[in-house]
């Protein structure tokens, strides 16, 4: 397991963040949509069968063009490994010596892969689909059998960001799921700060947590937060999921959607501003560098739920956010966890499944463990995305109901 | 049986000195190659109706932009993005051009520039698979991709550290008199494996440096080498494989085990006839492969066959005469025609540095681009000496 | 013309002072709340606009946005349902004359140090006059608990059945309105109402019954401390905003040195 972070020299200058080589064709982008999920999945030939790697346009072995992104089994034979220890490039210069081997897969191709320290040529592999500080898939051989603290090590936590021993911000101390995802967090390991709005009003502190005055729709509470807090934090988690039942024409006025705006848009825009440089800037910075930021946005971001129509608009605006600073904030992962109705005070009238504050914020910490980047929570929003993959314009008509 | 190349020679011979690090570009490179292989002839620019050429670093151009460049209007052109199989893959052309008539005088020419960024940049670049596929993993270039297959190679045939060492102190050997190589200083096997190690099992001298350099040679009939007073060098048989062995999880043969046989069937001569071999050889294990595939000793057993000879310019092997790349350097594409511009020095005797002695047949063989996991293109040729 | 000239030569002299009845306006200043399925007020915001940078090289300056009932604030009739009907009910139908106005200021601050509920009663109002004389009309009435000198959560004092803040009871107003006719009602606290006056019959009578008589409101003031008892003369004329119901605002007390 990596140790805990040594206090830092503050003589030497903090080491500016490198993305390793970014590009790729369109094609190979399949990977990192499935990375960025936590699937594993390779082209697979509708003709003929044939599993491809790497990623093609047409079948290496019947020229066949229809090649769809499928689950294959990802076990295989590590054949060679080599440990890098020169690199022309500068972002893998800086974290020489570097593993890395070729699989032969049981599923017929052969894989370069980063390999885990603890291989060596003859052993069986399980390749993963992991999304590296560059926001790229990359294919990573493990051991077959192996545990979260047996794989703790630097390459993985290049691909991975566990919230141990990080200092992670929780925004919305109020919110029953920024509770949760605070005490998960400590559970986890965490150092947590736990943002409260309006402190003049009574709330609840978590034990262990920092409290701290943050309103993310006060532009000054933001920055003072920033100011404390901008140089010590590795992960920001926004809970603040602001969401009020109501239509656009049952509403009658903006009031409330300017409320939620503020909440999912502007607030998350301010805190993004205020944060993400000193954030950003700390991406390579020790053994623990800055390298995540968590929105928890509603599923209906996805396609609007007409029912609940303003938040959904302020929930598809906090998406499109979330989209730009994954740009923006790189290498920092910006998480999406997606999630229907909670079991809470606002879906009181809601029939279930409803997803309980503690299973978001368990799924949270193991996307953070994982290095996932977006993640459905619960059933519904498990349905909603799979029917939205499937196809957006048919789920906009179911919703519409 | 496939056609002979009757009546088809290779000659003049040229190298245009390696530098580390150029300030000029391919174009400058090639051009001058083609200037001094045209001067050795004694031929004037617009005498030469085929040009054949191989660069990685002429950006956006090719083969047709430098026909303007350079003020040549051949009748048949042709430009080969093979690498180290370049050199092989021209000659064969260019020999069936001159042999149909197509072309009576065909130059082939290869040079690459290297500027103190152009190898990363290059890489980054490669090919499809290798941006997708190679490079983002860990980014170590050939050297990881040779690394890899040293690796699986040790393990399949128990060759050892010091087998490739064999190779490496003699080719640097062979080098010492060679003057444009640029490592020259002596290497013993001590210091081959006391070095700096690069991508395990890969250490510093099992690397080729890259660098800025050209090379070329003229393919014509027999008779028009005579007619011009310069001495060549007879083609006697090629041949050509790309993505061979596909099947294979990870290489270890090369395109040369599927024709060898018609290599030398074609030529009428067997391994034990060959005076010289010049193999590609940006590492070491793409020698062996290539001792290995050519005939020269059984699969898995050029560990054994390097220790049992030796392989310098005196050697009773010799090999990469003129120190190869592992000595001279790496200059791109050039790289390629390297192997093949010594052969025909050691068999028309102009070398420039060590000639072995009494050759009269040449095996070159070339290998080239690492697509992804492995290289593609393989090639050799047989030159017999007197045009 | 000549006590006009006076008035502003005691100003110039300092024989008349200016007290600030103001809170900054800031973020984090306590807003009312009411129970969250209803609407409500938006806290006071600002945002930069520029700051001698690339957004504007020469100047500073701020967007700011707020509710009408945010930091030290004015209420106008048209605020309770009380008091809809009346004509010139709004910020910017009173009349202007109205914004300047005599005061007399309650002083219950010892009995608010004991007891967040006090209530002001008319028999505390009765025992005021019968020190002070009776409270003139046309004039502000401003209850002194000192609840301005306290900040954030004890300012609020939320609790799980709400605030907890001094107020007057309904006979109390009713005494005010109808009996000695006053201008308006002003606190320290953020309604004139206390913080539990939901449980009153009617609910919230400052407003019920001020609004409902066309008088006005004033809440979160500070500095009545420094105020006398009679005496002061008030300048509280809040923005004009078309068809307001209230706004924030500058008070000022003039008092005599
Ligand atoms: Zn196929």
């Amino acid at each position: 397991m990596v140790p805990p972070p040594k206090r830092k020299n503050p003589l030497r200058r903090t080491q500016a963040p490198l993305l390793p080589p970014s590009a790729r064709s369109r094609t190979a982008l399949g990977i990192t949509a499935a990375a960025a999920q936590g699937r594993f999945v390779l082209q697979v030939c509708a003709a003929c069968e044939t599993v491809q790697y790497p990623p093609r346009e047409i079948c290496g072995a019947c020229l066949g063009d229809e090649l769809a992104w499928r689950a294959v089994p990802s076990e295989g034979t590590l054949l060679a490994a080599t440990t890098i220890r020169i690199s022309g490039d500068p972002y893998f210069r800086e974290r020489m010596p570097w593993r890395t081997g070729t699989v032969a897969m049981d599923a017929g191709p052969t894989v370069i892969a980063h390999v885990q320290a603890s291989l060596v040529p003859g052993d069986r592999a399980r390749l993963v689909q992991k999304l590296d500080r560059a926001g790229q898939g990359v294919m990573v051989a493990l051991p077959l059998a192996a545990t979260h603290d047996s794989l703790d090590d630097p390459m993985m936590r290049e691909l991975t960001n566990d919230p141990q021993d990080r200092r992670v911000l929780v925004t919305d101390g109020r919110h029953p799921i920024g509770q949760a995802v605070a005490r998960a967090l400590l559970a986890a390991g965490a150092h947590v700060v736990l943002g409260i709005a309006d402190i003049w009003k009574p709330f609840a502190s978590v034990d262990g947590a920092e409290m701290i005055e943050l309103d993310l729709t006060d532009a000054d509470s933001v920055r003072r937060c920033a100011a404390a807090y901008g140089g010590r934090l590795e992960i920001v988690v926004n809970t603040g999921l602001y969401t009020r039942p109501g239509g656009i024409l049952a509403r009658g006025d903006l009031t409330t959607a300017r409320v939620e705006m503020e909440a999912a848009y502007f607030g998350p825009m301010r805190l993004a501003q205020a944060l993400g440089p000193a954030l950003r800037s700390r991406a390579a910075d020790g053994t623990h560098p800055a390298c995540a930021w968590v929105n928890v946005l509603s599923v209906y971001a996805l396609t609007n739920l007409p029912s609940w129509g303003t938040t959904s608009a302020s929930q598809a605006a906090a998406l499109s956010l979330s989209q730009a600073l994954r740009a923006d904030l790189r290498p920092i992962r910006v998480v999406n966890v997606l999630v229907g109705p909670l079991d809470d005070e606002w879906h009181q009238t809601v029939p279930s499944p409803k997803v309980a504050p503690t299973a978001l914020a368990t799924a949270i910490v193991r996307a953070l463990r994982d290095g996932i980047e977006d993640v459905a929570v619960g059933d519904v929003a498990q349905d909603i995305l799979a029917r939205w993959l499937d196809d957006p314009k048919i789920l906009e008509r179911e919703l519409a109901t | 049986m496939r056609r002979g190349y009757d009546g088809v020679v290779v000659t003049a011979p040229t190298t245009i000195p390696y530098e580390r690090y150029s300030i000029h570009s391919a174009h400058r490179w090639i051009g001058q190659a083609l200037a001094a292989a045209l001067k050795r002839a004694g031929l004037r620019p617009r005498d030469v109706d085929g040009f054949c050429c191989s660069s990685f670093s002429l950006g956006l151009d090719t083969a047709v932009g430098l026909t303007q460049h350079f003020g040549i209007s051949p009748r048949w052109l042709d430009h080969i993005p093979m690498g180290g199989a370049s050199g092989i893959a021209a000659l064969r052309r260019a020999a069936r051009a001159v042999q149909a008539g197509d072309a009576d005088i065909v130059a082939c020419v290869a040079g690459d520039t290297n500027h103190p960024d152009s190898f990363r940049q290059q890489l980054t670049g490669f090919s499809r698979f290798s941006t997708d596929a190679v490079y983002p993993y860990g980014a170590g270039g050939p050297n990881m991709s040779f690394a890899l297959l040293t690796d699986a190679y040790m393990r399949t045939y128990g060759a050892t550290r010091e087998d490739f060492g064999r190779i490496c102190v003699s080719q640097r050997s062979n080098a010492r008199n060679t003057p444009h190589a640029l490592m020259k200083r002596p290497l013993t096997l001590e210091q081959y494996l006391a070095a700096r190690p690069i991508a395990d099992p890969i250490a510093l001298f099992d690397c080729v440096m890259p660098c800025a350099g050209a090379e070329a040679f003229l393919v014509m009939r027999d008779e028009t080498a005579r007619a011009l007073g310069l001495p060549s060098a007879r083609l006697l048989s090629t041949i050509e494989r790309h993505n061979a062995f596909a099947e294979d999880p990870i290489q270890l043969r090369g395109g040369w085990a599927v024709d060898r046989d018609e290599l030398y069937g074609m030529a009428g001569v067997g391994p034990g006839d060959i005076d010289l071999l010049e193999t590609y050889d940006d590492y070491p294990v793409i020698i062996m492969m290539q001792i290995e595939d050519l005939g020269f000793c059984a699969k898995g057993e050029a560990p054994a066959f390097v220790r049992a000879h030796d392989l310098r310019v005196t050697g009773d092997f010799p090999h990469n005469t003129s120190g190869g790349q592992l000595s001279v350097g790496q200059a791109g594409a050039a790289g390629g025609h390297l192997g093949l511009v010594e052969a025909i020095r050691q068999l028309t005797g102009e070398t420039l540095g060590a000639k072995v002695a009494d050759a009269k047949l040449a095996m070159v063989s070339g290998f080239g681009m690492i697509n992804y996991d492995r290289g593609l293109c393989s090639g050799a040729a047989i030159l017999a000496a007197g045009g | 013309m000549s006590s006009l000239a006076d008035f502003a030569a005691d100003l110039a002299s300092g024989s008349i002072t200016v007290v600030d009845l103001t809170q900054t306006l800031s973020a984090d200043f306590p807003t009312i709340t009411l129970p969250p399925e209803f609407g409500q007020c938006a806290p006071f915001r600002l945002e930069e606009i520029s700051r001698y940078d690339s957004r504007g090289p020469a100047w500073y300056w701020n967007n700011f946005s707020c509710g009408e009932h945010t930091g030290t604030h004015y209420d106008a009739p048209i605020h309770w349902v009380s008091g809809k009907d009346f004509p010139n009910n709004t910020v910017d139908t009173i009349p202007a004359s109205k914004f300047i106005a005599p005061a007399v200021v309650i002083d219950c601050s010892k009995e608010t140090a004991g007891n967040h509920d006090f209530v002001l009663t008319r028999a505390v109002l009765e025992t005021w006059e019968s020190r002070h004389g009776h409270i003139p009309a046309g004039g502000w009435v401003l209850l002194r608990t000192d609840w301005s000198k306290r900040s954030g959560a004890a300012y609020a004092n939320m609790r799980e059945d709400g605030a907890h803040t001094p107020g007057p009871d309904p006979e109390a107003v009713r005494f005010l309105v109808e009996e000695r006719d006053v201008l308006g009602f002003g606190t320290e606290t953020i309604g004139t109402d206390a913080g539990q006056a939901h449980l009153f019959t009617p609910p919230y009578p400052a407003h019920f019954y001020m609004h409902g008589k066309g008088r006005y409101g004033l809440q979160c003031l500070c500095n009545l401390d420094l105020l006398p008892a009679t005496g002061a003369v008030i300048v509280s004329p809040p923005l004009k905003i078309q068809g307001g119901s209230g706004s924030p605002l500058r008070v000022l007390a003039l008092v005599m040195a």
